[in-house]
């Protein structure tokens, strides 16, 4: 029965760095070449002399795609080379048509950089070092109630993305037992970012912050789809574990397939708690790449680290170096949207929501933006009201359709105004909150706008003052006995006479009026 | 055999593109009859020469009638150009449709592109005839052409000897008659040594001014594609073809060709030109071809130039320095030939490791297998730093040595080879002896300048020839001594003992 994670940290600390690859999914074109940047289709229907390989063939950097890298290192406050080239990383492979892959090696275009991720409560207990952590920083005074951790990010650089090879014959399209491998060629040649980040993740869960962080900012620039599903946002991991107190790594293993952020979390977990029992069992951890497969939750040897290849890097000669100059790097810098944490700190700042409402909209670029659509259909006035009741909305009522649909905000069926409008309803004490909820239910059914169904469905709250005092009043005098009992003392028969009330008005009236009115007949 | 044919397959091999051009685009003789008397004297001649690695007559005669049809039309000689007409080859690693592309290795056997070479496409876009495809050392990787998998090329002046190499096809073919202009590629020499062996005008241009797309590459870094010719105006309308910014290449610079044909026509007068002393001196250098320099700085000198004297210490470097960059960068080159997509696969691989070592070592010759490890050895960790980067280094050194020269001297004189063309067999043993044949063009290609061999007399029967160096996109100053000194020499290419009566 292997430990869990919780055991196993106490004595242990866990050093993660990643390395993140994203395609620049948004690029019109291949990294050298003029073939489409598209998902799926006929196997080898995008290439190119140059993306297949051909002889004589010669790649030609896409403009576009380094100016994606650059504004991808702005966002997160790397410095920016003013000279870089590119190299080619030589090995051979089937799913690489030249046998060599243009990267870069020892001039990244983007170095230096940070990331701040947020941990929430559920998770504060996975950092046992949280109270003096260097990196780490409480939310709101109290670290175990959520803290925010500084990731260095050591560079970023722009290569080409290889082709995929399909294994037939063997089990999971896995090349073990597979009896024949065939090649598209149709990723071959994608722009392809590198990330890769200091060694500052010490839990799981800060490692899923980092790439959910990470993904909410490419979203944010527009400069990929970052699906971890369809690829085009992988991560490796590698992680070592030493003894808490200690300084010195121990033997890293890297860890592949974890294609989604919780098979992420979970196969670090993993790994982590397997290099702790093998070293405690008197093993030791071998440096070799592991495969992770998120069905059995189990990480295994891929290759082991004697197959480590020598790359034989040397500059591409196909390519001159890249010259970017101040004024380059400025005008890049002005296309930077509002990031993730500049949204966060507007929520706060300008709206009032607390920092868990703001962390959630902001972390979220659907989310976000549709929250923004609702900010604007509103005139400035009223959001100092408005903002908190809509947030409750959006991260309420709205979520739970959104989940139970399976789908992002930006595809939900109900308008981001229409859901202001609602909350500006109940504001008005046009309806009650009470009324809001079955209204919302109606618009998912219907589609129809709020108005639109408070007004069909006659729902309108009961305000009327002189009417609701009567019927009251009529309440009252029908059961003296409760009257006098609350009279004497039993204050909690209020909820009897508002439970009446509601019956008789049909759950229209104003409660507001209601609690007044009763508390001021029964005095 | 008409009369009029009959002159013109005497006159014909030996009329530059010019004369070519003329008579067609004046209707004198129709492009299909210049297609076919080539065609009939590559059958007639290259049996012995084996200069061609394959000879398309559709493609040539598609051409001609299409250039017909054209003037027939009524396009004039000025719209046509004054290449229209001319019969063309190209060595066989550059790509054209309808073609194979072997570069002479087993490797590619049966190979054809699906796309053109940039280079060979503006060629054929000045209505030129394609006659086919050149042997040449396998994947350039020589200087003698017999590394070739097809069969030796013989020297159209002495068959027991080399023709010189790599681009050995691209010179025996302008040699013998059987193309008015052929293109090569230069690695380290691969044109020019060719040329002063065959007694042709052989050009590398300056890097950057001549599209690479399409041509399979060597050393990216120093390859250059460029022309041979009977003459130096043929070379000057070549390369104003060919020239100029190409959006497949990167490494092609946005810098327009210029009017070389005018060049040809500018005189020397108030040229600076540098004699290199110390390059003269060098051990290995036949006094005889040491004499041609002389002779030509003299020549140029009683035409108005100005001689000055200069040294290239350098130089010496130059060769070690190539023999690393070269096969650094060819080593990572000839990856994507493993079997996989095109070109040769073994059979019955047990794995996909055998099936690439099988498939590369069926496919390729001793001396690309040398240079393939010879230049993964220089770029593996832990000599990266003592081999490429050295060389890296030595290639600065070299590159600044000619920015002083050119900060004195428009032009440079120098040997092309410090020998004639050698026999068959003759450094079988000892490879790295036939490497010292390209001592005066390689570091042309290290510093990325243009270079041009030019024949000047016979020596004992063979050609002898100079080397003209000009700075980086300089090249109207190698058309401007070279013509001049062309008309001075006035060499007998047309006295070629191959295909004469």
């Amino acid at each position: 029965m292997p430990r869990e994670l919780k055991d196993v940290l106490h004595d242990w600390e866990a050093v993660i760095g990643l390395e993140i690859h994203t395609e620049i999914t948004t690029s019109q074109t291949k990294m050298f070449c003029g073939c489409p940047v598209a998902f799926g289709g006929e196997p080898n229907s995008r290439t190119c002399p140059t993306c297949a390989g051909l002889p004589g063939a010669l790649p030609v950097p896409n403009k576009k795609a380094i100016e994606w890298t650059v504004l991808s290192g702005l966002s997160i406050g790397c410095d920016i080379a003013r000279w870089s080239q590119f190299s080619r990383k030589n090995y051979f492979y089937p799913d690489m048509p030249a046998n060599y892959q243009i990267s870069q090696f020892d001039t990244p275009f983007c170095f230096d950089g940070e990331v701040t991720v947020e941990v929430d409560e559920k998770f504060t207990w996975q950092r046992y070092d949280r109270g003096t952590a260097d990196n780490v920083k409480a939310v709101e005074g109290d670290v175990d109630k959520g803290y925010n951790a500084r990731i260095g990010v050591t560079r970023i650089h722009l290569e080409e993305d290889t082709g995929k090879m399909i294994h037939v014959g063997g089990s999971d399209g896995r090349i073990t037992g597979a009896i024949a491998s065939l090649v598209d060629f149709n990723r071959a040649g994608l722009p392809l970012m590198e990330l890769v980040s200091e060694p500052d993740i010490r839990t799981p869960e800060e490692a899923r912050r980092f790439v959910h962080k990470l993904r909410n900012i490419f979203l944010t620039l527009g400069v990929s789809d970052c699906s971890m599903e369809e690829g085009s946002m992988r991560v490796d991991g590698n992680i070592s574990v030493r003894k808490r107190g200690t300084t010195e790594f121990g033997t890293k293993t890297e860890l592949k397939n974890m294609n989604s952020l919780k098979a992420l979390h979970d196969g670090l977990t993993y790994e982590i708690v397997r290099q702790v029992e093998l070293i405690e069992s008197g093993g030791k951890v071998t440096q070799e790449t592991r495969h992770y497969d998120p069905v059995t939750k189990v990480t295994s040897t891929l290759r082991s680290k004697e197959d480590a290849q020598d790359y034989r890097y040397f500059p591409e000669p196909d390519i001159a170096p890249v010259v970017l100059t101040d004024a380059q790097i400025e005008e890049i810098a002005s296309r930077l949207p509002e990031l993730p944490d500049q949204r966060k700190d507007r929520l706060m700042k300008d709206l009032g929501l607390p920092n868990y409402d703001a962390g959630v909209i902001a972390g979220d670029v659907e989310l976000s933006a549709y929250f923004d659509e609702g900010l604007a259909s509103v005139g400035k006035g009223r959001l100092k009201d408005l903002a908190k009741p809509f947030a409750n909305l959006v991260l309420g009522d709205l979520s739970a359709y959104l989940n139970a649909e399976g789908i992002t905000a930006d595809a939900s069926k109900i308008s981001s105004a229409d859901c202001m409008e609602l909350v500006g309803l109940v504001h008005e004490g046009t309806i009650s909150g009470k009324q809001a909820k079955e209204v919302f239910e109606l618009m998912v059914e219907s589609g129809a706008s709020p108005t639109t169904i408070v007004e069909e469905r006659g729902m309108k709250q009961l305000s009327d003052a002189g009417e609701l005092e009567g019927i009251i009043t009529a309440i009252v005098e029908a059961h003296p006995d409760q009257a006098n009992a609350y009279r004497g003392g039993k204050t909690g028969l209020m909820g009897f006479f508002v439970g009446q009330v509601m019956k008789e008005t049909k759950g229209q009236a104003n409660p507001k009026m209601v609690n007044e009115i009763l508390g001021r007949l029964l005095s | 055999m008409s009369d009029t044919q009959k002159r013109l397959a005497d006159t014909l091999p030996f009329m530059s593109a010019t004369e070519v051009s003329a008579l067609v685009t004046s209707k004198e003789v129709s492009a299909r009859e210049v297609a076919h008397t080539m065609l009939d004297r590559i059958k007639q001649l290259d049996g012995d020469i084996h200069a061609y690695n394959e000879v398309t007559p559709e493609l040539a005669l598609a051409a001609a009638d299409n250039l017909d049809k054209r003037i027939a039309e009524g396009a004039t000689a000025e719209e046509l150009g004054k290449l229209a007409g001319a019969p063309v080859a190209f060595k066989d690693n550059m790509n054209l449709v309808g073609t194979h592309t072997t570069c002479s290795s087993k490797m590619l056997e049966g190979f054809q592109s699906p796309y053109d070479c940039t280079a060979v496409r503006r060629l054929l876009d000045a209505h030129t005839l394609p006659l086919g495809k050149l042997n040449m050392d396998e994947f350039a990787f020589g200087s003698s052409t017999e590394t070739s998998a097809t069969g030796l090329t013989h020297n159209p002046w002495d068959h027991k000897r080399v023709p010189g190499g790599s681009s050995g096809g691209s010179a025996a073919a302008v040699s013998a008659g059987m193309a008015t202009i052929t293109l090569g590629s230069d690695t380290g020499g691969s044109i020019r040594q060719p040329a002063a062996f065959t007694g042709t005008v052989g050009l590398k241009p300056s890097y950057g001014r001549v599209s690479r797309y399409g041509c399979v590459a060597f050393a990216s870094s120093l390859d250059q594609i460029g022309p041979f010719s009977h003459t130096v105006r043929d070379s000057a309308l070549a390369l104003g073809a060919i020239a100029g910014k190409d959006p497949l290449d990167a490494t092609s610079m946005n810098v327009p060709a210029e009017d070389y044909f005018a060049s040809c026509n500018q005189g020397v007068e108030g040229m600076r030109v540098a004699v290199a002393t110390d390059l003269l001196e060098q051990e290995g250098l036949d006094p005889r071809l040491k004499k041609e320099v002389l002779d030509s700085a003299e020549l140029l000198a009683g035409m108005g130039a100005e001689v000055v004297e200069i040294t290239l210490p350098s130089t010496k470097y130059g060769l070690p320095a190539y023999y690393v960059l070269g096969p650094a960068e060819a080593s990572s080159n000839m990856a994507r030939f493993d079997g996989i997509r095109y070109g040769h696969r073994a059979e019955n691989a047990e794995d996909i490791l055998d099936l690439y070592m099988r498939s590369r070592s069926e496919g390729f010759g001793d001396e690309t297998i040398r240079r393939i490890m010879i230049g993964t050895y220089v770029l593996s960790s832990g000599h990266y730093d003592s081999y490429y980067m050295q060389a890296q280094k030595v290639r600065t050194v070299i590159r600044d040595d000619y920015k002083a020269v050119f900060a004195q001297a428009d032009v440079l004189l120098t040997p092309s080879t410090p020998v004639l063309p050698f026999k068959f067999g003759e450094f079988a043993d000892d490879p790295t002896a036939m490497y010292l044949s390209d001592y005066y063009t390689i570091p042309v290609n290290m510093a990325g300048i243009a270079g041009m061999s030019l024949p000047t007399r016979l020596i004992d029967g063979l050609p002898a020839s100079v080397q003209l160096v000009a700075n980086h996109f300089r090249e109207t100053d190698l058309f401007r001594a070279g013509a001049a000194l062309e008309s001075s020499f006035a060499f007998p290419y047309d006295s070629v003992p191959a295909g004469q009566a």
